[in-house]
Parts: C-alpha cells; structure tokens; sequence
C-alpha cells in the first residue's frame, strides 16, 4: 500500500471483511466460532510480527514468550486477585510493550542469526521460569480461569464461543486499523528506511534506538494480548500452551500469509489455527507430513507468501495494462 | 511470475477456501442422547500423535484394535463402538478446540482416555459443566482423586503416580530405615508428584532425601544430573523419569560405577527398555533395580500363558497391523480399553450419560490385562481406579515378583 | 560441622572429583552440540540461513542406518552407505526444493527447512514409530576412569570425530578448489558466476556436505540420547546456540561454543544452588545473550562492514 494507492479501496476492503467477520458465528456452528476465535488472536500476534519483521526487518523467534506473558498476566491477575479479564488484557499489553522495548534495547546491535538466537532465547526460557515461580504460575499443572462469558446483557444473546469470537475479532478490528494509520504515516516510513537501509535512514535523522524498540515493543504488546486471549478462551494456562513451538508457528503464519501487507496476517492467523486441524481430517498418521509438505508448497509457489500472491493476482486482474510495473509488497 | 505459478496461485485459494467450508460441516446426526443410536455409540479422545510426547500415540491405535475386536463379537448390549481419536499434540489450547468440536460437531457420548495431565485439565472443567462423561484419563495426576467432589464427571485410570511412589517410601522406610536417598525425576507434573508421594511415603524420614536433581525433556541426557546425585553419597536412588531417560539414567550408573539401591517408575521399566539399559550399561547397571507393575508387562516370560497376554497377542494379530506387542503402552491401552467396555456393558441397553457415570462408579472388575491379582475398583466416593501393583526386582534379565500385591490406600 | 582433617580433605578430594566429571561430561554433551552445529555452520556459509531441519535430517539418516543394520549389514558397511545416502539425498533435496527459491527472501527460505523439519520428523514417526530404540554405538562404551572422573571411549570418540569434522571441513573449504569456489559462490555469487563457477552447484554441494557432517553427528549421537523421531530436537537448540555464540560463519566457533556451552551448563546446574538444573538454559542463553551485546557477531564470527 504505497503512498500513492487510493485509500477508498481499502475501506471498501475494510467493510466487507468487517460485514462478514459480523455474519459468519450466525451461519456456522458455535465451536467454528471458537476455533476462528484462536484465528483472530493469531492473526493480531502475528500483524506484530508484521509490524516487526515485514516492515522493521527485525527477524524475531520469541514471540511466543510476550504470548506467554500476556496469557500468564491474565491468569494470575484473574485467578488470584479476581480482575475482570479485560482489565487484566490491557495491563498485560502494557507489561508487555515494556517488556518488548528492553528486549529491543539489548537486541539493538544484532541482526540476522544472532538476532533470531537472542529472541529464541526468550522462548526457549518460558517453561523453566513458568515451572520455577509455581507459586505464582501453578507450575506444570497451569492455572484453571473461569469459562469466558459476554457482559451482562450481551449473555443471553451470545454463547460463550460466539462471545469470544466477537471479543477478539473486534480488537483484531481496531488493531488491524491503528496500525494500518500509523504505518502509513511517519512511524511507518521511518520504521522501513530503517529496514531497507539503516546507514542511510540514521544520516536523514531518524533514531535507530528509538524506532528499533518501540517496533519490539508495539510487537511485543500485540502478541501480549493475543496470548490474553487465547487464555481467556481456553481457560486454561500451563507452560505446555507456550511451549517452543508457539514462537515457530507464529513466524510460519506470518511468513505464509505474507509480510507484506495486513491481509497476511489474517490469512496467516486462519493458517496457523486450521492448518493442523484440516492436515488431520485428512490423514490422521500422515498428518505431520501433509503439513510440512504445504509448507514447502506453498512457500516455493508464493515465495511473498498468499497475501502477496492474491495481492498480484488482483493487480493483475484490476490493472491488465500496467506492464512493467515493479510490483513492490509494502504495507 | 510465470503462467504455471499464476495457475497455482489461483487455484490454491478458491481450493483452501473450500475444504475449509467442506472440512467445517461433516455432521453426524443427533439423537435423544447425543452419540448413541440403537446400533451405535460413539466415543472421543485425545492423545498425541506428533511432538513432544508422540510415544504415547499408541494408546490410541491399541484401544482401536481393541474396540474392533469387541465389535466384531457383536458390541456392547447390542452396539457397536465407535472411537473417534484425534491429535492434540500434547498441547492443551489444542485440546480444547478438539474436544468442543467432537463434543458439538460430532455429539460424542462420552471422552475416554484423553492424554496428558494439562490436557485433561484444560477441558475439565467444560465437561463437567456440560454434564459429559469424562472417563479413565491417561494420566497418573491424583487430581483426578483428590478433587471428585468439585468434578465428579471425570474419572481416572491409572495407578496415581504418588500412590507408587508412597509405596516406594514405605517400603524404604521399612527395610532400609537409615537409607540416604537422592531422586531423579522429570521436571513436570509426573516427576514432581513422584517426588511428593516420595516424600509422604517415607513420613518422619522424608529428611533423609539428600539430593533431588531434575532434567527437562529437552534435555540431551542426564549424566550430569547422575554424577550430582552421585556426589550427595547416597546410598538408594528413585528414577522418576520416562523411557529416554531412564534408560540413560541406568546407563549411566553403569559408567559411574554407582551401585545404589536404585527404584524405578513403571512406566519405564519394561523389558525391552531394561535391555537397551544392560547393552549401554552393562549388566551390572541393571541388576537389583526395584520397580512395580501394574498392568502386565508383555515381554515377562512367566506372564506368556497367562490368558490376558494370550488375548493380548490374539487381538493385535488379528486388529492391531503395525503395533509393537512388546511395548508395554499397547497393552496398558488395550486395558484400558477393557474398563470402558465394562463400563458400557454395566450401563445396560438404555445408555444415558448419567448411567454410564454411574456404572463407572461402581466397577469391581477383573481386568485380564492388568497384573495378576491387581484389581480394579471404583464407587461414588473413591475415583481412584487403580491403586494397587506388584513389586518386582530385576535379577539376572527378568523381572521377578517380591512379595505380595500391595495397596497404596493402606 | 568440624572434621577432622583427613575427613575434610576427603570431602574436598569428592568435590573435586566431582567438579572433574562434570566438567567431562560438559565436554562431551558439548561435543554433541558442536557437531551438529557444524552441519548449520556449513548451510550458513552456503546460503546464509539457519536450516533448522538439519537435525531432522540427520535423524532420518540415522534411521535409515538403523534400517539396514536390523536387514543385517555391518556396522561400518551400514554407516559408509548412509553417509553416502544422505549426500546423495541432500544435493537432489537441494535441487529440487531449494533451487525454486534460491533468490526468494531468507525467510521464504526459512519456512521451507521448517517444513522439511516437519515433514522428516512425521515421515520418521510415520515409518518407524515413536518407541525409543537402541542404538550401536562405533565405539566401545566401556567406561574409563581419569582421576575419579568417569566417561567413556565413546565419549573421547564424538569429542574426536567433532574435531576431525572440523579439521577436514576447515582444509576443505580453506585449501581445495572446490571448496574455494564454494565460498565464492557464497560470497560474491555474481562475480564467481561470471568466473565460471555454477552457483546452483556449489549449494547443491553445501547442503550435500553439510548433511554428511549432519549424518554423522546423528550416528555418533543416537547412542547416548536413543533413537526416536524427536531425538535431536533438543539438540538442535544447543546446536544453534552454539553455532551463534561461537560465530554463525565460523567452523572453529562453532565446536569452541559446542564445548563450553556443555560445561557452562553443566557448571551453572550443579554448583549455582539459585539455579539448579531446571534454570540452567534460561541462564546459559542469557549469557550468550550477554557476549553477543558485546560481540555481536559472536566469539569468532566475522563481522560485517558495510559500505556507505
């Protein structure tokens, strides 16, 4: 989405995908809402990556780590002091974004392998300080919330599924449009002169330091607060939940659905959640092997990931005659 | 791009959003009870096919061969069962979307021998609140037990991992008073909760466990948690830990030329595991090591003849292609899968949920499959199913029975 | 508790016995960790990306040695024709899957060996189940003992295949053509393409070597930690950590970061009482977070000056 694009388009995209995410718990079964509840969390931990990676260029494995946090926050704060969930969220994102900005000051001189080492780092140290401080965080056997429920008079009208779904659809909603403004703007260019060449953005006068920890630490809040959710929605946390993995299957989801532009996120965030459930319809013994293999697939056949992919085809529909047009994914 | 990948790109998308559309909506169709029909019950469960814990899959395809087994002499009262077992990969968020969806998609009777402690927790509380029988969970967490009041639908199966441990340090305590005792264990709600019965077994003379050393399941082996434990000096050992490492951990004694009197979880302590133990350790290593059984051990030679290991081995030629006979995770599903077939045959022809917890709750059963002389009992006041076994001592490659069935209740 | 003086300094001889075993074992757990790290070193140096199916890989292969040791062939006939599987294995891998996105972003790339990852650990499940197996060991496992520290010839052996890997891999790349013509390809791919060199080749041939020194990081391992489909996944974390503390670009580092991450777990899990053995990795990896804040291209790695 250059400077030059006609945001009309964008709103126009913006409602329809506002219009269906309000239809579809009518049309479909409440434990589809459910699932697509977890989609929307990931789709908004994943627009951090977005924000970090696709637009800062800061590669980061530890992202589940902010999740971990997040779920964690919410948990203790419900569990033990009886905060209402959201109240916990936001304090948790808070958290979170500080967290994210330390971990972007001492990551600020590395790059490449040795930056993807040092945010492993973090995901690698979540289930030993979860087992440790038991106490706190109810060690391996995790902490029970209560069931996810809507608010007074919203309760008759919405299950729990549905409830959830709406919750974080509606936050991935405002997520999705405040970045989207604040990308556009200078925070975004600064952040991508800075991605594409750092030497030559810091002698125009943008500070290295402060763009570079405040995209961990943006990053790092919205993962924070996916990890709220999906604590909320299985009300259940344990270390299992943010286990190494989570990190992995974050950057996948947002390597499939395409760093280039918003949509990927939430393309990836409906990858990540139905991927496996889809490679087990399938084949419940091969379904390992499906899901590597789709990796594989569909990374060699959309090296910009599906977004990126959709994004050409649409241009190539709705612009037949710009040839020669150096197709730029930039969001 | 080139035309072929253009090709691609646009088939894969409507391709994706279809099988998404198609994979959301197979529904099976509902009746008075959900998941019975007058020739049919079926049955849910979780357990890890891939990542960290895929070892424990097996259960699942046992309890299959099992289920098959039974229908083809006709069912329970009647009907056939039907297990529909899915992948969880031993992560509980994942858990949960399963079980909502087989219990609202595909309306299943009940969940049976869903795996793992956090697993089991995580979707706890949803079945009990909706009223689904959540039976004979594949884990040894006393929780099951101890918190019945609060959750009286769900119900455990194993032998308790504190209840054997207690048994470990009681039988300490008896014949080894002044014993200095170091343990290994898993860093997870298994080792933990050995090192708890650990203690409560041993009682007043729970202060003479010296050093307790932990290891992750990420770790690469646990020779240096051995040579620690080694230097505390004690002179009795308690591995609680799983296959990988317990056979390391004997191993490794072997190498540190350390004899303690050494106890061992039964969940590690089949034949083949013991072999693989000698081959790295040497015969030394193995030799004197104290475990207990529970469910029969397919590999124990004196067991050959007994009828359960016969059925066992009748079954899995028949239902079980691609089982491992020698691995003792396929008969424990196999027994398992027996006390759920008890439990339905109990709950008689008219199937409601409410009769089948209830026929749950008071089983007193012969379980060909577990050890001889191990029984199996439950009522409305005790949830633990299990809470006997036999000691046993490895001598010269086999594992010998010492002493009498013991109760971890007493 | 006073002693008397022969009591204490029995206690002091156990200690330092026991600080002398752990520190032996460090080394050999760390030799593990060194000689997978350098299968990701030798991918690093050819297409600057982390495989992280490398670990993957190298279990599959070992199954595969498994395979045809259990239809009967001997061990150092089994383990030859598996090395020579897995190079052969590797280039078509490299040509067919990776050669599509050669020119894509690094985390195009990045995606696809997490694929493999996948893909090698299902298929390995898929075939020959998840039991743990017993594996044969090349070298003789009777234990020795050095001053009251206790390891074994197999331990000697994995610290001295790592070093040879190492050594050959070195004279390999620093002293033959075709090694030198892979690091051209690597470095400077336009200029050595116009040269004459065949850059799709020289990767080929990266992946084909890195996957050998994979293999055997396998065979050497599967002894020690069994063999089963997820047997390496922990070690490929150590592995990385290793390779990046010891220089991502650098074959010394990456058998110097293997070593003393072992020992400095080690030592930080039985003598730091805070720590303990289940916070020892947090630690570890703090700690190499640590040196990279000073040295942020690791002990040995080469540091990147870029043009204005």
């Amino acid at each position: 989405m250059t400077a030059t694009r006609v945001p009309v388009v964008n709103i126009i995209y913006f409602a329809l995908a506002a219009l269906v995410v309000a239809v579809v718990p009518w049309l479909l079964p409440a434990y589809i809402s459910f699932e697509l509840a977890y989609a929307g969390a990931y789709a908004i931990a994943i627009l951090g990556l977005l924000i970090l990676t696709g637009c800062n260029g800061q590669i980061s494995l530890g992202h589940g780590a902010f999740m971990a946090i997040g779920g964690y926050g919410v948990a203790i704060a419900v569990t033990r002091a009886g905060w209402p969930p959201e109240a916990a969220m936001l304090v948790a994102a808070v958290v979170c974004a500080v967290f994210g900005a330390l971990v972007g000051i001492v990551a600020l001189r590395l790059s490449g392998a040795y930056l993807a080492l040092a945010t492993f780092a973090l995901a690698v140290s979540v289930a030993p300080l979860l087992k440790r401080f038991k106490d706190w965080t109810g060690g391996a056997q995790g902490l029970t919330l209560p069931t996810a429920h809507a608010p007074g008079p919203l309760a008759g009208v919405l299950d729990s599924e549905r409830w959830l779904y709406y919750e974080t659809w509606l936050l991935a909603g405002v997520l999705f449009a405040l970045s989207w403004f604040a990308l556009q703007g200078r925070l975004g260019r600064a952040l991508r002169a800075l991605r594409d060449n750092e030497i030559a953005a810091v002698s125009f006068g943008i500070n290295p330091y402060f763009y570079k920890s405040l995209a961990f630490a943006w990053s790092a809040a919205y993962a924070g607060i996916a990890g709220a959710l999906i604590a909320s929605a299985t009300a259940y946390v344990s270390p299992d939940t943010y286990a190494l993995q989570l990190s992995i299957t974050l950057l996948i989801g947002g390597v499939l659905g395409g760093l280039g532009s918003m949509w990927g996120a939430v393309i990836g965030g409906l990858v990540v959640e139905f991927l496996p459930l889809w490679t087990q319809a399938i084949s419940q013994g091969a379904s390992s092997m499906i899901y590597g293999i789709s990796l594989i697939v569909v990374m060699i056949a959309m090296p910009g990931g599906i977004a990126g992919a959709i994004q050409r085809v649409v241009h190539t529909i709705i612009r037949p005659r710009r040839r020669g047009t150096p197709e730029r994914l930039q969001s | 791009m080139t035309d072929i990948r253009r090709l691609v790109v646009r088939a894969t998308v409507p391709i994706v959003a279809l099988a998404m559309v198609a994979g959301s909506f197979s529904s099976v169709s509902a009746d008075a009870e959900p998941g019975v029909t007058p020739t049919e019950v079926l049955l849910g469960g979780t357990h890890p096919y891939s990542g960290p814990a895929s070892a424990y899959g097996v259960i699942g395809k046992s309890i299959a061969a099992y289920f098959a087994y039974v229908n083809d002499k006709g069912g329970v009262n009647g009907r056939k069962i039907t297990y529909k077992d899915q992948d969880d990969a031993y992560n509980p968020a994942q858990t949960v979307q399963l079980v909502k969806g087989l219990v609202e998609q595909d309306k299943v009777f009940a969940l049976f021998n869903t795996l793992g402690t956090a697993c089991n927790l995580s979707i706890r509380q949803y079945l009990n609140d909706q009223k689904i029988p959540q039976l004979f969970v594949s884990t040894g967490a006393t929780t099951w037990g101890t918190d019945y009041a609060k959750y009286p639908w769900t119900l455990g199966f194993n032998l308790d991992y504190q209840a054997e441990a207690i048994i470990f340090g009681k039988s300490i305590a008896a014949h080894q008073p002044n014993a200095k005792i170091a343990v290994l264990y898993q860093n997870d709600d298994f080792g933990q909760d050995y090192l708890t019965g650990l203690k409560k077994g041993l009682g007043a003379k729970a202060s003479q466990i010296v050093k307790a050393a932990s290891y992750e399941v990420t770790d690469p082996d646990v020779r240096s948690q051995m040579a620690a434990l080694q230097g505390s000096g004690a002179d009795t050992l308690l591995i609680a830990a799983t296959p990988k490492f317990a056979i390391g951990a004997m191993a490794t004694l072997g190498q540190l030329s350390w004899k303690p009197t050494t106890y061992l979880t039964n969940v590690s302590a089949s034949q083949t595991m013991m072999a693989a133990a000698s081959k790295s350790g040497g015969d030394a290593a193995t030799e004197g090591i104290i475990s207990d059984f529970y469910t029969m051990d397919p590999t124990n030679a004196e067991l050959q003849n007994t009828p359960g290991i016969k059925l066992y081995k009748e079954i899995l030629a028949k239902y079980g292609q691609g089982l491992d006979p020698n691995n003792g995770f396929v008969l424990y599903g196999m027994a398992a899968a027996y006390t759920m077939v008890d439990a339905l045959q109990k709950a008689g022809k008219d199937l409601t949920r409410e009769k089948l917890m209830d026929a749950s709750l008071h089983l007193t059963e012969k379980n060909p499959f577990l050890w001889p002389g191990v029984e199996l009992t439950t009522s409305p006041t005790d949830h633990f199913t299990i809470r006997e076994e036999q000691l046993v001592k490895y001598d010269k490659g086999a594992w010998v029975p010492t002493g009498s069935i013991l109760d971890a209740r007493k | 508790m006073r002693g008397s003086g022969t009591a204490t300094t029995c206690k002091r001889g156990l200690q330092i016995q026991e600080l002398a075993q752990q520190i032996v074992s460090g080394l050999a757990t760390g030799s593990i960790f060194a000689s997978l790290a350098l299968a990701l070193v030798m991918i690093y140096r050819s297409m600057d990306v982390i495989n992280f199916a490398q670990g993957d890989m190298a279990m599959f292969t070992t199954f595969i040695a498994w395979q045809l040791m259990a239809q009967g062939m001997p061990l150092w006939a089994a383990f030859l024709l598996t090395i020579v599987i897995s190079f052969v294995g590797s280039v078509v891998l490299e040509r067919t899957v990776i050669r599509p996105i050669e020119r894509a972003p690094q985390l195009t790339v990045v995606i696809v060996t997490l694929g493999l990852l996948i893909l090698a650990n299902g298929l390995a499940g898929f075939i020959w189940g998840y039991e743990v197996k017993s594996f044969p060991s090349p070298f003789p496992t009777t234990p020795i003992h050095v001053g009251g520290a206790a390891f074994s010839a197999q331990d000697l052996g994995v610290i001295g295949v790592s070093l040879g890997a190492l050594v050959v891999f070195y004279l390999f790349l620093a002293r033959t053509k075709l090694g030198l013509a892979m690091r051209a390809a690597a470095l400077y791919p336009s200029e050595s393409r116009v040269l004459g060199v065949p850059h799709g080749w020289m990767l080929a041939l990266g992946w084909g070597f890195a996957s050998v020194i994979g293999t055997i990081s396998g065979l050497m391992v599967a002894p020690i930690v069994f063999l089963e489909p997820n047997m390496m996944q922990g070690i490929v974390v150590y592995a990385f950590a290793a390779a990046v503390l010891g220089g991502i670009d650098s074959p010394v580092g990456a058998v110097v970061g293997g070593l003393i991450l072992g020992v400095v777990l080690n030592l930080l899990g039985n003598y730091v009482e805070f720590i303990g053995t289940d916070l020892r990795l947090p630690v570890a990896f703090a700690i190499i977070v640590g040196v990279l804040v000073v040295r942020p291209s690791g002990i040995f790695g080469s540091r990147k000056l870029t043009r204005v």
